[in-house]
């Protein structure tokens, strides 16, 4: 106890009134295997949308609109048009089909441009399918077309994803007099939480002493600080709450969703231990579902890089700036915890296929709140997930609760 | 007047200083309308990693650091590529032109779509 911040004035004091609005159910919910597959991305999506289908009880014509999150099916196999041939491939036609790219927040993205396709009326049932095809590229190659996101100042330099995390890394550890070990049991943490993950690409614990002896990537980060390249997909079939028990008992409520961006360009952040997009979209977020930091029982957080999960942790306002990596340390963030953050394995253990991972994150809470997350069950009536893409510049946050 | 490689960071009439420039400044909006060499200035480590899993066509190890200009009391930060390793936080180094700073060819980027020249920088001995 005594780790959870309390929440500063201005949380519930966002602009707008959302009190009478016909909140946002999300009455199914899919993924696939995670890891290295063999089928592409077309086949991925079309297997996850499929599946969420069936767990909604929805037929195929009833979908209005089907959004697609995916960064960079072009780059990764040289495929355009992956939400139109989902469409067909689904027997969805003709809803309205538009894909979603934001980086590595493509799927939260997908929520938004979901919960903003239900929330104003224009369609009566979404479905949102993210989805990436990774593997099959070296890991030169999939680094490269994710640091094709950076500005020129920073691709011509040859820095990468991992190399923003190492040089924010350094500065935390130095700045907060955090151990180098506090990074290692976020990895450790989130693997022993993937174990129990039918869908994770890694079901293996790993200890202190493995990460704390594994290669160096980015220095001080090292291999197990990294999540892995993946191919995967998953999906969401959202409606509007007045007419989510037509179709099912066990749906759960978008109660608040906000996106922010920050700079792109990483340096010139007046702070580097802040991700200005996580405060941002989560105040929004909190406002809107008329919540705090407090109130949250259960997260998602992107730990794309180890470092990653105590930025957001602080800057989500679950701990004091600075302190995140204690409260890792004591164990607040275990599943038994306080809180617990990436009971999915994270994408450290599950996996991280761009478009897909957005979306995964909301498939995990939703199973938590609606009590149907097996060996991973915590008790949860609110829960949270955040989305990273680039190295924060830009962020969605989606606050989901129980019916 | 000169053909000597410059390293500008851009000022907008209110005095904020960025390194790039943008269109319009990131603080208030207005066009940055000035630029300011930083060449033959030193600077201050901010923080440093080396990268050992570089894309295609960047050398590995890959030694990188953020560092901080002051000018006029503003400070201006940039990242770049270091020329050496053993480099600590809070040193301070200074810009040195390089031609090439990754081999276009081999990466995912077009080739004429930016400038691959620029600053590594040094340590100030």
């Amino acid at each position: 106890m005594g780790h959870r911040r309390v929440s500063p004035p201005g949380y519930k004091s966002g602009a707008g009134d959302w009190s009478d609005m016909d909140r946002v159910a999300i009455i199914g919910a899919s993924m696939t295997q995670f890891g290295q597959r063999d089928e592409w991305v077309a086949d991925l999506l079309s297997e996850a949308g499929a599946a969420c289908l069936r767990d909604g009880g929805v037929a195929p014509d009833e979908v209005e609109h089907l959004y697609v999150s995916n960064m960079a099916s072009g780059e990764f196999e040289g495929v355009s048009g992956v939400m139109n041939r989902l469409a067909h491939d689904l027997g969805a036609l003709p809803a309205y089909t538009q894909r979603v790219d934001q980086t590595s927040s493509s799927g939260g993205a997908g929520i938004y441009a979901a919960w903003q396709s239900v929330a104003s009326g224009a369609s009566d049932l979404t479905m949102l399918v993210g989805g990436e095809k990774m593997t099959h590229r070296s890991t030169a190659e999939a680094t490269d077309v994710i640091a094709s996101l950076t500005h020129p100042v920073e691709y011509k330099h040859g820095v990468t994803l991992p190399s923003f995390a190492g040089l924010t890394a350094r500065h935390y550890l130095d700045r907060y007099d955090a151990p180098r070990e506090s990074l290692a049991r976020v990895a450790v943490k989130n693997h022993r939480n993937g174990v129990d993950n039918p869908h994770a690409q890694f079901r293996k614990e790993v200890d202190l002493e493995t990460v704390m002896g594994s290669p160096v990537v980015a220095d001080p980060l090292r291999l197990y600080d990294f999540c892995p390249i993946t191919d995967g997909s998953a999906a969401l079939l959202l409606c509007p709450e007045s007419v989510a028990a037509e179709y099912t008992d066990d749906y759960s409520v978008v109660t608040g969703i906000g996106g922010a961006t920050d700079t792109h360009v990483v340096h010139e952040r007046e702070d580097p231990t802040v991700m200005g997009g996580v405060v941002e979209s989560s105040r929004e977020a909190y406002a809107m579902a008329d919540r705090d930091p407090d109130d949250v029982d259960v997260a998602e957080l992107h730990d794309m890089f180890t470092i990653l999960e105590f930025l957001q942790s602080e800057d989500l306002g679950f701990f004091e700036k600075g302190r995140g990596w204690k409260a890792v340390e004591d164990g607040v963030t275990d599943r038994d915890g306080e809180l617990p953050i990436n009971t999915s394995g994270g994408l450290k253990s599950k996996g991280h296929p761009l478009g897909a991972s957005g979306v995964a994150q909301a498939y995990e809470v939703h199973r938590q709140l609606t009590g149907d997350a097996g060996n991973r069950q915590v008790e949860a009536d609110v829960g949270l997930a955040c989305n990273v893409g680039g190295f924060g510049n830009c962020v969605i946050t989606t606050v989901m609760e129980a019916a | 007047m000169t053909d000597e490689p410059r390293f500008e960071a851009h000022r907008c009439p209110n005095g904020h200083v960025t390194y790039p420039g943008h269109t319009l400044c990131p603080e208030c909006g207005e066009p940055q309308t000035e630029t300011i060499d930083l060449v033959d200035r030193t600077a201050t480590v901010v923080t440093w990693t080396t990268s050992t899993a570089t894309p295609p066509g960047v050398r590995e190890p890959n030694h990188i650091a953020i560092v901080a200009f002051d000018v006029a009391g503003e400070t201006v930060r940039a990242i770049g590529q270091l020329t050496t390793d053993g480099i600590a936080v809070g040193d301070e180094v200074r810009p040195v032109y390089a031609e090439q700073l990754r081999d276009p060819a081999e990466g995912i980027r077009h080739p004429d779509s930016q400038a691959w020249d620029g600053f590594r920088f040094e340590p100030v001995e």
